[in-house]
């Protein structure tokens, strides 16, 4: 047995002790998850180690049921004088929740029957001395390649290995080891008065999955230089493109309102409209829990539920919410296996480059950055700081700054005209750039 | 030795058994003659949170949180490791860990030692243990039930309550070491209105370093409740916001999140030691209008911002940022200080022992002008009015910040008149703090609601501020 097994088998031991303590503290049901995290942190700054950080994160969580009254307890502790007194405290917790119809274990003939190896796992032995002179590489090629970049925030190498267990009384175990590695560089231009900051990553299950440090400290330079001497605009309405790596944010508020919990609550702008057209007829979503070394793979969800590839929006028209079996129970569904959020998340392209989509833009702006919480899921309204490039004729003019976005998700998503195929970003959400026919840019 | 120091002893060293002795071999472990700083930060936290929803009392949850942080600081490098278990095994692991970022040396132990203490902020009460749990529960529904008959409208009512008893312990390498218990707590109500098909939500809460009771006094916590209500039926009404350069009259209070972003970030000691911030080398400079004084005091009673001792042990301090326009200080916390020739402002800051502190904010504000709320509304002819925030970020590079209205009001001829929809407002720091042109007589603080983010790392903290006006501010709005 390697090391990883022995990790996953000691975890499982611990998940059965926390269930067979639930039950003998009285509990009709109990889940429990734990998990044990270590990585190296290493940060170079103007070439000079700046800090090295070596991380350790241990967790467990036990939920248990009294009938349908819930408890839940958490702690960083996992030896076994801790396991007891969290199932205590989860048992204490229950005597005053109140009985919830909704409340349980997910459904038993929805478990995972088996855990598919996702491939999920490759660890990186790498010393500070090695990742050290991969960090320095990464920001060294930043300051190399550009004369305006003048200052750094540095580079950062992380890797880290986990191992988590989840079990319920259903007898239901599982767990799994997964790795994940990246690389960071932020640097500084400046030109005259003018100062600007920007960075590039990127981030795989596999190290050797990472672009090079090169390219990485290379595209952080570009990003940084090519936002110097930024404008204003003037307030107008004007067609958006919203450059792949901020397009994800569009999805992930999508998601956000498919969410059970903001549906039975009624607090989302996409109730009632499963089985309508909220895209244009070519759009296409979906998650894609299975899938070998993703980063955002998972045999099982939260809950045990067994995963699956899924259409959320297909010919433009939503398919169903995000559902944990507590939602789904909320609103007579069945769970969607979507206890921890959405698994490899893709938008289908309407075929354009990002070339081609700066041409049938036209004229319009190029969002590159957006800052602050403006997206109210209740009603959809959408209102963003943002950056990026102003465009004419399908040429990047000049880059753009201090400008807000500002329309209805609603409509957004309603009138997205096109969705690139330039998908070249890193994480787990798959998606070229958008571009929305007509949004409010306010500036002076 | 303080009572806080008793307490923090016992908790962190004496129940898991480790000596003054055990202690000094770890610290000894972790310098060497390159190290010009070295810290262990011992930490045993517990939370309590509840949630109603749908009137019934759907979830709670505790948690507990232990470990020790261990640093060692060479000029502008810094060794961290961490560990959950407070056994000497595992210390000596860390310290070891940590240390590799110097070549071996070796350095003389200093005895152990308290330093004078300032009277502290807080009590230090356990707040899980504040309330009844029948208490606990009671406050929660009635919350519920004030906010659902405060309206037929109102369709769904969240409360969550929440309790958290921090004990830490820091002991750097001169020997020092110092204590502090942190009570905190925090209670929401959240509620969606629905009329015609249109549904709004609004959001109010507070907290302090206090015992639970604090939402009973004053009945605060129905408070938030009726203010939840009171703030999703004025987004019922709302039209669009308008789009473009406009007069801003901010609210007093948490619209002070203004200041957190405008200045507070980009006055922070990491970033200027670096360089990388808008306010870098701007030290007794013009930043802002010479109506202007802004402050970060960590020294107020009982507020969620404030601290006793920070986590690198030094007593927090009222500092002034800005005086009268000019810039006069920045955030400290030890590295940066030291870095930088000045003394640590009481500003080092760590969400737990698993993150390295740096130089954050505790409650910034901004002290009171001449003027009264009135005046400053009448004096605006077409502009926005807006009273209630959600969050802000701010690029302190750049100086770019947002922060995000989710009430606000039309002002045209002097009077406030339509509520606008939510809107964020966007702005360059240095730039907008010198269009400051009126400062209100009112100034108020948050109800104690603020959670900061740096780098991932969050903590509590506190902002406010009078009734201010900005001549000019970018509305992004939908409305011509």
């Amino acid at each position: 047995m390697n090391d990883e097994q022995q990790k996953i088998a000691e975890l499982k031991g611990i998940v059965d002790d926390l269930l067979l303590e639930a039950r003998r503290q009285g509990a009709d049901a109990a889940e429990a998850g734990v998990s044990a995290q270590t990585g190296l942190s290493v940060t170079v700054r103007l070439g000079e180690t700046e800090t090295i950080e070596h991380t350790s994160d241990n967790g467990l969580g036990i939920t248990v049921y009294f009938g349908h009254r819930k408890g839940s307890a958490n702690t960083t502790d996992l030896r076994p004088d801790a396991i007891r007194e969290s199932v205590a405290a989860a048992c204490r917790i229950a005597r005053y929740t109140s009985e919830d119809p909704a409340a349980g274990l997910a459904d038993p003939d929805r478990m995972a029957r088996e855990v598919p190896d996702l491939d999920l796992f490759h660890p990186w032995t790498i010393g500070a001395d090695e990742a050290t002179e991969i960090a320095r590489a990464c920001e060294d090629a930043a300051r190399a390649t550009d004369a305006c970049i003048c200052n750094s925030e540095g580079a950062t190498l992380y890797t880290q290995r986990s191992s988590f267990v989840y079990g319920n009384t259903h007898g239901f175990i599982g767990g799994y080891p997964t790795s994940r590695h990246s690389l960071s560089c932020a640097v500084i231009a400046q030109d005259g008065e003018d100062m600007q900051r920007d960075y590039w990553y990127d981030s795989n299950r596999l190290p050797d999955g990472l672009a090079s440090p090169e390219s990485i400290g290379r595209r952080a330079a570009e990003r940084t230089v090519a936002r110097l001497h930024g404008r204003k605009l003037g307030t107008r309405t004007c067609p958006v493109l919203f450059r792949s790596d901020i397009a994800s944010s569009l999805l992930r508020s999508l998601f956000g309102a498919m969410r059970g919990h903001a549906i039975y609550r009624r607090s989302s702008f996409l109730l009632d409209r499963v089985g309508e057209q909220i895209f244009p007829d070519w759009v296409q979503v979906s998650e894609d829990p299975l899938r070998p070394r993703g980063q955002a793979s998972a045999p099982f969800d939260n809950e045990g539920v067994a995963t699956g590839y899924r259409e959320l929006v297909s010919h433009g028209v939503l398919q169903g919410y995000l559902l944990d079996s507590y939602a789904a129970r909320k609103l007579g569904l069945q769970s969607t296996a979507s206890a921890g959020g959405v698994h490899n998340a893709k938008i289908g392209s309407s075929g354009q480059s990002f070339e081609e989509l700066l041409a049938q833009m036209d004229t319009g702006l190029i969002v590159t950055e957006l800052m602050g919480h403006g997206t109210n899921l209740v009603t959809g309204d959408y209102s963003r700081g943002a950056a990026g490039f102003w465009v004419e004729d399908g040429e990047i003019r000049y880059p753009v700054e201090e400008v807000t976005v500002a329309g209805n998700l609603r409509d957004m998503y309603r009138n997205l005209i096109a969705v690139g195929k330039d998908n070249d970003i890193p994480g787990s959400i798959d998606t070229g750039s958008w571009l929305i026919d007509a949004l409010t840019v306010a500036g002076d | 030795m303080s009572q806080n120091l008793a307490i923090a002893r016992e908790t962190l060293l004496d129940r898991p058994g480790l000596t003054d002795r055990q202690l000094d071999r770890v610290m000894d472990r972790l310098l060497s003659r390159q190290v010009d700083a070295a810290d262990i930060f011992f930490q045993y936290s517990r939370l309590e949170s509840w949630v109603l929803e749908d009137g019934i009392i759907k979830e709670g949850s505790h948690s507990i949180e232990q470990g020790a942080g261990l640093r060692a600081v060479s000029g502008e490098k810094t060794g961290f490791a961490y560990t959950d278990s407070l056994d000497l095994p595992r210390l000596l692991d860390a310290a070891g860990a940590a240390r590799a970022i110097a070549r071996s040396g070796e350095h003389g132990a200093e005895a152990i030692r308290g330093l004078p203490e300032p009277t502290p902020l807080y009590q230090p009460i356990n707040p899980l243990e504040s309330l009844s749990e029948a208490a606990k529960l009671d406050l929660m529904r009635q919350a519920d039930a004030v906010a659902r008959a405060a309206d037929p409208r109102v369709q769904q009512v969240i409360v969550s309550l929440v309790a958290a008893h921090d004990t830490v312990l820091v002991m750097d390498n001169g020997g020092h070491i110092s204590g502090d218990v942190r009570p905190l707590v925090r209670m929401n109500v959240q509620v969606i209105v629905e009329q015609d098909g249109r549904r709004e939500q609004g959001s109010a809460g507070g907290g302090a370093r206090e015992g639970l009771g604090y939402f009973l006094k004053d009945e605060r916590g129905i408070g938030y409740a009726r203010e939840a209500v009171r703030q999703a039926l004025v987004n019922l009404d709302s039209v669009a916001a308008p789009a473009g350069l406009l007069p801003v009259v901010l609210g007093p209070g948490w619209p002070g999140v203004l200041l957190h972003e405008a200045v507070g970030h980009g006055l922070e000691g990491d970033f200027n030691r670096k360089g990388t911030s808008a306010f870098s080398g701007r030290i007794g400079e013009q930043v802002a209008s010479p109506l202007c004084t802004v402050v970060d005091d960590g020294t107020l009673p009982g507020r969620r911002g404030s601290l006793t001792i920070d986590d690198e042990g030094t007593p927090s301090g009222n500092n002034v940022l800005i005086e009268n326009g000019i810039l006069r200080g920045y955030l400290q916390d030890k590295m940066n200080a030291r870095l930088m020739g000045v003394a640590p402002t009481g500003n080092g800051r760590r969400e737990s022992y698993a993150h390295l502190p740096m130089p954050r904010m505790t409650n910034t504000y901004m002290r009171p002008g001449q003027h009264t709320p009135d005046e400053i509304i009448s004096s605006v002819d077409h502009g926005l009015y807006a009273v209630n925030f959600g969050g802000g970020q701010v690029d302190i590079t750049s100086g770019k910040f947002v922060f995000s209205a989710n009430e606000a009001y039309l002002i045209e001829n002097g009077k406030i008149t339509r509520p606008v929809k939510g809107a964020t407002l966007i702005g360059n720091g240095p730039d907008v703090m010198t269009r400051i042109s009126m400062v209100g007589d009112d100034l108020k603080l948050d109800t104690g609601v603020g959670t900061c983010g740096k780098e991932g790392q969050s903590v509590p903290v506190g902002v406010g501020q009078p009734t201010l006006k900005i001549d000019q501010l970018t509305v992004g709005g939908t409305a011509a």
